[in-house]
């Protein structure tokens, strides 16, 4: 089918209950998210810690746009579009590195300074005359729309004008705010390499998931619930500390009640997160000094409110995922309707015992690896329903538990934690953001 | 055994993968002292298996529980299941301390795993730390690296 670029054929997509399935099938609908979603949102781009010194990069990519994270003399951190103003070679290939004072085209030598302006080009008189400086490529690296670095998170929006960093997320930078707050310095540093983690399903069926609190129990009984079963048959005698894996993975198991009772909060354009109340993050061993440290770096009042919150998963629109009470970002990074790539970091409270540290490794071990017995089950939903949303018998997914009528998502709400409202909020965003640079158009071709 | 011969060694390591294959996991996990642990490293050279990520580093909890998921009646990424299969080259025997009752070994092998239509290749070398204990190898950790470590993959669901 045809899909006219137009916000009337977009509106014809979403409902407020439910979603036609070409927004996870059509490659159509994927090219538009490209070109639109991702450039007029705040995307995350990298951690500030990737790249401590002058001229370290970090490549990456907004949407499908490939981008450089890279710090430049002057300190501050700037993101690049990854390729040369010449003939489009990218600039850097390798994930990491240190360029010094410029890059330089490995094509044609041509350099730039860190904040992408041209500083050279070989046997530069072929030039004169040209009228080279008038052009796009004489003036360098192009920069992205716009950066912001929100202690040590670094955000970007791929096109020069559109909603500012500040009322794009408002009060949702609670969470990052929360996370990095319980660092007794106030400070996070990446640690190690992500796991990367291939899904041939749409990055939105993973955005999702993130807030779904009706599937852990189902889809994960058979590794949680064979964890509570190994171990209630080892009959182990009471006070024996259980296995890592049984407060990692167990909680999974945790009924219905547990969830609703969690609750969940949204925030406008598409933010929103589970665990208000309680969380299944809740329940871990206390780390020895940790909290004395706390005390120390905040006062107690402050220290108590910092760590009493245990907010489980945050999105962040459109495409990441923090959990501050074991410091870890996923990124589900686009590569096709079909295909995205889940990288998931772990971060060092800098400051705290590392004890925690290895407790943030185990989780993301045990959850989001290719290798974990959790992820294996969600990859495989995933996938399923990617195949299944080519069923031409029903064109819709339904996103309707907890709706009510005229339900206003440009408020924050907290709600029962099993509602499907934080995924209808994500809907609601992405009409507002893809349309938000399209022409009204007519009523959707049928 | 009281002195175990290279061969033995060599033995222990082909017995062990052609378990995995042929899905014998209680044999598979009675090969492992109390407190072996499993440890595939996401880094390449990875150093440290606690402090940072790494794909797997289980205790013998987790291995049962991975193992015992995989004949669960809901594990359904298990639904239809897995096989694989180890190539081995001939085992390296790096250390044989009869005194200590400790033995290194390094084997390159290749790995494949399917499922449904899918099917996937792994060059692996695994490092197995082997003890004597009550007459009988056990193994005490084993490293496993994957040659392209730093790659996306979809889902590993059985033990190379
Ligand atoms: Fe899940």
């Amino acid at each position: 089918m045809h899909t006219p670029q137009t916000r009337a054929a977009m509106e014809a997509l979403v409902t407020p209950y439910q979603v036609h399935r070409d927004l996870y099938t059509s490659p159509e609908i994927y090219r538009l998210e490209m070109k639109h979603l991702f450039a007029n949102t705040w995307v995350y781009v990298g951690h500030e810690s990737q790249t401590p010194n002058k001229g370290d990069y970090f490549t990456t990519q907004i949407g499908d746009q490939p981008v450089i994270q890279v710090r430049h003399s002057d300190g501050e951190i700037h993101v690049l579009y990854n390729r040369c103003p010449h003939k489009g070679t990218k600039i850097a290939i390798d994930r990491t590195g240190n360029t010094g004072k410029f890059f330089r085209c490995p094509y044609h030598a041509w350099s730039f300074k860190t904040d992408g302006c041209l500083l050279a080009i070989p046997l530069k008189k072929g030039y004169d005359g040209t009228g080279l400086d008038q052009t796009e490529s004489g003036k360098g690296m192009t920069a992205v729309g716009a950066v912001k670095n929100y202690r040590g998170f670094i955000f970007a929006r791929l096109a020069p004008e559109g909603i500012g960093f500040d009322e794009f997320f408002g009060d949702s930078l609670s969470s990052i705010d929360n996370m990095v707050d319980r660092s007794p310095e106030g400070r996070l540093e990446v640690v190690g390499a992500p796991l990367r983690y291939m899904h041939r399903c749409n990055w939105k069926m993973l955005v999702e998931n993130q807030t779904d609190t009706c599937h852990p129990m189902v889809a994960h009984e058979s590794s949680a619930g064979t964890a509570v079963r190994i171990w209630e048959e080892m009959d182990q005698p009471e006070g024996t500390p259980k296995p890592a894996a049984m407060q990692i993975i167990a909680p999974f198991m945790s009924p219905y009640e547990f969830f609703e009772n969690m609750g969940i909060r949204t925030w406008p354009n598409g933010h929103g997160h589970t665990g208000v109340s309680t969380s299944i993050h809740a329940d871990y061993s206390e780390i020895p000094g940790y909290y004395d440290q706390m005390v120390e770096a905040y006062g107690e009042e402050r220290a108590q409110q910092i760590l009493g919150e245990n907010r489980h998963n945050t999105v962040y629109f459109p495409n990441i995922m923090i959990k501050g009470p074991i410091q870890q970002l996923r990124n589900f990074i686009p590569l096709g309707a079909d295909k995205t790539l889940v990288e998931s970091w772990i971060f060092r409270l800098v400051g705290a015992p590392d004890e925690l540290l290895a407790r943030t490794a185990m989780y993301n071990r045990m959850i989001n690896a290719p290798t974990s017995i959790v992820g294996h089950d969600d990859l495989e939903m995933y996938e399923r329903a990617q195949e299944g949303l080519h069923a031409d018998g029903m064109q819709w997914v339904n996103v309707q538990r907890l709706y009510e009528e005229g339900e206003d998502l440009e408020q924050t709400a907290v709600l029962n934690g099993t509602t499907e409202r934080q995924m209808r909020n994500q809907f609601h965003a992405w009409l507002k953001f893809m349309t938000a640079t399209m022409p009204a158009g007519q009523e959707a071709a049928e | 055994m009281t002195f175990p011969t290279k061969d033995d060694l060599i033995d222990f390591l082909y017995d062990e993968a052609r378990m995995l294959d042929e899905g014998y996991f209680d044999d598979w996990l009675a090969l492992w002292t109390e407190d072996g642990h499993y440890w595939m490293p996401l880094d390449y050279k990875q150093a440290d298996p606690i402090h940072e990520t790494s794909l797997l580093y289980e205790d013998q909890f987790m291995l049962r529980l991975r193992v015992e998921r995989l004949n669960g009646a809901r594990t359904f990424s298990q639904k239809p299941k897995s096989r694989c299969h180890h190539v081995l080259n001939r085992p390296f025997v790096d250390e044989m301390d009869h005194d200590a009752g400790r033995f290194v070994t390094t084997t390159q092998m290749h790995y494949v795993e399917t499922r449904l239509d899918e099917q996937f290749l792994l060059a692996l070398t695994a490092r197995h730390d082997l003890v004597l204990q009550d007459g009988k190898l056990k193994i005490a950790q084993k490293r496993v690296d994957i040659l392209n470590c730093d790659a996306a993959f979809g889902n590993i669901q059985l033990l190379p």
